[in-house]
């Protein structure tokens, strides 16, 4: 069989194949190398795993979908730091499976949104943003504040992502034992609270 | 990195570049054996496809991008390890780290800026600094008592108010429902220049324990929110309110002082003037005196620098005082 341009074109198979080794080059030069790489792959200092509640409230997180308007990667651009603090770097990430970088801001990035307001204001946003931001598109939240946590996957979840990283002791088995008790008959208002106070003060 | 994966990166960029070039080529050629411009020699749904070269413009198009392509490896890092003629970075990101330096720690810029290769964002402050830096140098060094006379400061603080307070306190600097007010003159903490830069820079724990902490039944709650409403003049039902006044003597007089004027020094609200943090129904007295409150002002300085908040801090006074 002759090898040529026809060959290719007329068989869909082949040229899948093709296709996809001619793509593939990019991802083997660009992303494989970082998963090797130590200063993608190790936390930064003073970087603190998130506890048994502010886990259950990253789910929530992922499960309302929060970061389809919010991103939570600021960019080494000086018009970004100044309203956001200090760009993101890999290491503060390297625990979050999956990570929440998102890729959209209709909403302002969240990557240092921790201690920037009182719990108190966190609580009246999500239940209807409208009442302390008059001019927000926001949607509201309010089942947060009812619906509670059973915490009966808390433990597992915290031992799946410490399974990711055996070198970084993220948690001691007392943590993973009292992770149901930790977060059994809160909110998912208060998870979520903690989740969001927690995030971005590795480094700023 | 590690020569592995200097190879791992380098090589295939420059294949896939060289491979680019070659299939480019080899396209040109005419090879099919058919004269330009006549028929291949079959058709898709009655299209038939015809033997013409590749249209100039394109071709020259794909020379000159693997050309820029080059170009551009040798300028900019791409090719592994290799810093580029530049030196150009966007961020201090990886600086430092094969030397065992933590990313983006002060040593890592300390180091790019000894080896002279300033990141892009490290430049970009750098000329802000140098165009804003004074301006806000010159606002610290003035004392609030003169900033509240600058109209130019009063925009500038204008202006961060609405970027980073106006979230809690409103646009109009009005506050809501558990956010105070700073246009009112009425002060949990104190309303003075100085107090206020210490409430923005250091942030408030306001802390009211349901009832007060105090032994204090459910039945009484009533009498107090009706003694409340008669320290602020407002109208209440005698009987109660008398009731009241003896529960509050149970201990609230600690915080909120014997008259009700309350005391700064540890936030407890004045209940004899008639600003309402929490609502100013009855039921929402009530709630305030059953279940607590608390209130949290997040500390700036961290965030915003004190130069800022030195600003800000003349812009929150200029509100009550006009």
């Amino acid at each position: 069989m002759k090898f040529n341009h026809e060959l290719i074109e007329k068989n869909i198979g082949l040229l899948g194949i093709f296709t996809v080794i001619a793509i593939s080059f990019g991802g083997l030069v660009q992303i494989t190398p970082l998963i090797f790489s130590k200063d993608t792959t190790e936390p930064v200092e003073g970087l603190i795993p998130y506890n048994a509640l502010q886990i259950e409230g990253r789910d929530i997180y992922v499960r309302e979908g929060c970061y389809n308007c919010h991103s939570q990667m600021i960019r080494p651009l000086r018009a970004e730091t100044e309203r956001y603090g200090h760009y993101s770097v890999a290491g503060e990430s390297v625990w979050d499976h999956p990570f929440q970088w998102g890729s959209k801001r209709t909403g302002p990035d969240l990557a240092r949104v921790g201690g920037r307001y009182s719990d108190k204001w966190h609580e009246v946003h999500l239940i209807n943003p409208r009442d302390v931001v008059p001019q927000s598109n926001m949607p509201a939240y309010p089942w947060l504040a009812e619906a509670k946590l059973d915490g009966k996957l808390t433990g597992k979840k915290m031992q799946i992502l410490s399974n990711f990283h055996p070198d970084d002791n993220m948690y001691t088995e007392e943590e993973i034992a009292g992770a149901q008790a930790a977060v059994e008959g809160k909110t998912e208002l208060e998870a979520l609270i903690a989740y969001l106070q927690s995030l971005g003060h590795a480094l700023k | 990195m590690s020569i592995f994966w200097n190879v791992w990166i380098i090589f295939p960029t420059l294949l896939v570049i060289v491979g680019c070039f070659l299939l480019l080529r080899a396209c040109s050629k005419d090879n099919t054996g058919v004269k330009e411009g006549e028929s291949m020699g079959h058709s898709f749904d009655g299209i038939e496809e015809l033997n013409n070269s590749l249209p100039k413009w394109w071709t020259y198009m794909f020379y000159i991008s693997i050309v820029f392509g080059l170009i551009y490896l040798a300028l900019y890092p791409g090719l592994g390890s290799y810093k580029g003629l530049f030196g150009w970075t966007s961020s201090n990101q990886s600086i430092g780290y094969e030397e065992g330096i933590k990313a983006d720690s002060k040593a890592a810029v300390e180091l790019a800026k000894a080896e002279n290769r300033l990141s892009q964002y490290d430049r970009e402050v750098a000329a802000a600094d140098e165009k804003f830096g004074p301006i806000f140098a010159a606002y610290l060094a003035t004392p609030l008592e003169d900033l509240v006379k600058d109209e130019e400061a009063l925009k500038v603080g204008g202006r961060l108010f609405l970027q980073n307070c106006a979230q809690c306190h409103g646009s109009d600097a009005r506050g809501s429902i558990g956010f105070p007010n700073l246009t009112d003159n009425n002060w949990l903490y104190g309303g003075e220049l100085a107090t206020i830069k210490t409430s923005i820079m250091n942030g408030r724990n306001g802390m009211m324990p349901p009832k007060g902490g105090l032994p204090i039944e459910d039945s009484e709650i009533q009498g107090l929110a009706e003694y409340v409403f008669k320290l602020s003049g407002r109208d209440h039902d005698a009987t109660l309110a008398a009731q009241g006044q003896a529960s509050f003597m149970k201990g609230c007089f600690a915080c909120h002082g014997m008259d009700g004027t309350g005391n700064k020094f540890m936030g407890a609200p004045n209940l004899t003037d008639d600003a309402w943090l929490y609502g100013s129904s009855r039921l929402q007295v009530m709630q305030s005196i059953a279940n607590g409150r608390s209130g949290v002002m997040p500390a700036w300085d961290d965030i915003l620098g004190e130069e800022k908040v030195h600003v800000i801090s003349a812009y929150v006074y200029s509100l009550s005082n006009k």
